[in-house]
């Protein structure tokens, strides 16, 4: 019973959330649909730096970056496969096939960005990494404006639109199940105590290194997978979409839903996201507002709103607490 | 062998402003073990603090030398007090927080500075401030003279930044090794709490210690605007980047290393961008942080000190 309880546990989120999906799909007008999208991918975004900035205690802000490594490898293989059907599908279903295929190659190549950026940084104490990836996200910027292949700085345009519901809300899930269930793992338990004291932790026989390249490609290569949602939704892929503007903002996404506290970010990407929806006109000091909330918020509450911990460990559901007891007897 | 030449006066010219900003970030590492995020953008406020200044004095209508001077030390004095300020006000009250903490504090102000002066003006003040996201030109203090010595391309103003940048850092050097407060300085960096304990006032040494970086700094900014007169809020963000770059290259925390580390990312870049890879000037530091980190992750002169608990 045991391995067909495992496979449920891993499929059943999904199982839940592809009728809601379908569902909000139906019910949303064009307009929300587009607002409800562009926060499932903040929340990818935020959840997935999270695993870097929260549960291994690390400091990226170069998160746009990978997006941007892993939207240019998207949008490459949609308008090179545009047109062509796969052999046996029916046109729609060939490219959706098309679309995963892009956007597990995506992660694929961000999350190589992410090793090649995070094995040399990581060997050495967090801040380096600041540094590192806020230069990586402008080097970024630099290749592609001189790439013609990329678009240079005018990008590649028409892409088709395949970004939906749907797709975001399954992008969440997986992001979201990859953060909760690394956390509980061997590897989270790793990162957790790197987080606490990376000396002790070494001590302890933790492959520091290791384990902290390990969780800096795996957030590489949700962000990639950020990425490549973005760009089939505004059908348009330019370097503008992933300045370091764009990571600042991840990061206050983090910082202020508690750094280590995977409902936190999700809270604080749909709040932030939506918030900013209806802050449009007063777009200029959006970057102010967050400078001035970072500091604010480091100054008189550095955990963030939750902190390490989960929203159900501050509103206590009945049947909840039961299982988290459980949790922590072996 | 002009070319040569050539590549080599410009890469010293811009080195030696990349040191004067990297002695700033090794400083301030020093004494706190924090990377100041916000250093490029004191660097952006001083190019913009002598930009008004030489506007408020006339110095595009009317050059002379001592409105020039006066303009210098004017804005390395504001960029003194501001580096005071940011330090009194966002990293005091987390010096015994965890470091991470500090870091994301830096990374805001950063951002508070470089977006605080996109914002458009303020009516009513006078002057154009907050200037805005449009870039604005820096008044020439004095004529331009430009001599070419076997075909070489050398103006005063190369001369005069490359005089008063080296003049600045033996000055350093000298404050560093030599005075009381240097002294203090260096035993805050090696230990800031026996170094307390030992009648050394930490606080003002630290902040001290970012008024001499941010006056670096504002000196760098309009040493630089003779070359590249062009001055605007993220003018700070890629300039900290490589400055940084500098620093770690020459060893973080060591005074004598960013300088070196300075120089030699300068030339680095002009050998490079001149030579090879002209449109790629701006990734060179990253590549050279990059190997830097792989081989010898304390830098030149940058001894390695195991972290103790």
């Amino acid at each position: 019973m045991r391995p067909l309880r495992i496979v449920l546990r891993s499929a059943l989120p999904f199982l839940i959330a592809i009728p809601l999906c379908l569902a909000l799909q139906s019910v949303l007008s064009p307009g929300w649909s587009i607002i409800v999208i562009a926060a499932g991918i903040n929340v990818i975004l935020a959840v997935s730096l999270n695993v870097v900035n929260g549960f291994t205690g690390q400091f990226s802000i170069g998160h746009a970056g990978f997006a941007a490594v892993g939207a240019y490898t998207a949008a490459k293989i949609t308008t090179a496969m545009h047109g062509l059907q796969i052999v046996g599908l029916s046109a729609g279903v060939s490219d959706q096939v098309v679309f995963l295929i892009a956007l597990v190659a995506g992660m694929i190549t961000a999350a190589m960005a992410g090793f090649l950026v995070g094995m040399p940084s990581l060997r050495l104490r967090g801040d380096y990494l600041a540094i590192v990836t806020l230069g990586f996200n402008e080097i970024i910027r630099v290749i592609i404006e001189n790439t013609p292949f990329l678009g240079q700085a005018t990008g590649i345009s028409g892409l088709p639109r395949l970004t939906t519901v749907l797709w975001v809300g399954l992008g969440v899930i997986a992001t979201i199940s990859m953060a909760r269930r690394l956390v509980g793992s061997t590897h989270g338990r790793a990162l957790l105590a790197i987080r606490e004291d990376e000396v002790a932790a070494e001590a302890m026989g933790v492959d520091t290194t290791g384990y902290k390249v390990r969780a800096f490609v795996i957030a590489s290569a949700f962000a990639g997978l950020a990425g490549g949602l973005l760009v089939h939704l505004i059908q348009l892929c330019t370097p503008r979409s992933f300045t370091f503007v764009k990571s600042i903002e991840v990061v206050v996404m983090v910082v202020l839903g508690g750094m280590g506290s995977v409902t936190g970010s999700v809270v604080s990407a749909l709040v932030l996201s939506f918030a900013l929806e209806g802050l449009r006109e007063v777009q200029q000091y959006r970057m102010v507002l967050y400078s001035l909330l970072l500091i604010v918020l480091m100054l008189t509450r550095p955990t963030g709103l939750f902190g390490t911990r989960e929203i159900w460990d501050i509103i206590k559901l009945p049947g909840r607490r039961k299982a988290a007891r459980v949790e922590v007897t072996p | 062998m002009i070319e040569f030449l050539q590549h080599l006066v410009n890469g010293l010219s811009v080195g030696t402003i990349y040191a004067l900003i990297a002695l700033g970030y090794t400083m301030v590492y020093g004494v706190l073990k924090l990377i100041n995020f916000a250093h490029g953008d004191v660097y952006m406020v001083g190019a913009f603090a002598g930009f008004y200044l030489a506007n408020a004095m006339g110095v595009g209508g009317t050059p002379s030398l001592a409105r020039a001077i006066i303009v210098f030390v004017g804005s390395m004095g504001i960029c003194a007090a501001l580096g005071v300020l940011i330090e009194r006000f966002a990293y005091r009250p987390l010096r015994h927080r965890a470091r991470l903490t500090s870091l994301i504090t830096a990374i805001g102000v950063s951002f508070l500075l470089e977006y605080g002066f996109q914002l458009p003006s303020i009516p009513g003040i006078g002057i154009p401030f907050p200037p805005g996201p449009t870039p604005r030109f820096f008044p020439e203090p004095f004529a331009r003279v430009a001599w070419e010595p076997f075909g070489l391309y050398i103006s005063n103003y190369d001369v005069v930044s490359f005089v008063t940048a080296v003049a600045l850092m033996l000055i350093l050097q000298y404050i560093v090794y030599r005075t009381r407060f240097g002294t203090s300085m260096r035993a805050v960096s090696f230990d800031s709490q026996v170094a307390g304990l030992m009648g050394i006032n930490v606080n003002r040494v630290i902040a001290y210690t970012f008024a001499l970086g941010s006056a670096l700094a504002a000196a760098a900014a309009l040493l630089f605007a003779g070359s590249r007169p062009k001055v605007d809020p993220l003018m700070g963000l890629a300039l900290g980047v490589k400055a940084f770059v500098a620093a770690v290259f020459g060893g973080i925390g060591n005074v004598p290393g960013a300088m070196v580390g300075g120089l030699a990312l300068g030339l680095a870049e002009e050998f490079v961008s001149g030579y090879a890879l002209s449109s790629y000037r701006d990734g060179i530091a990253f590549a050279l942080l990059i190997i830097v980190l792989l081989v010898r992750p304390a830098g030149l002169f940058g001894t390695f000190r195991p972290e103790k608990v």
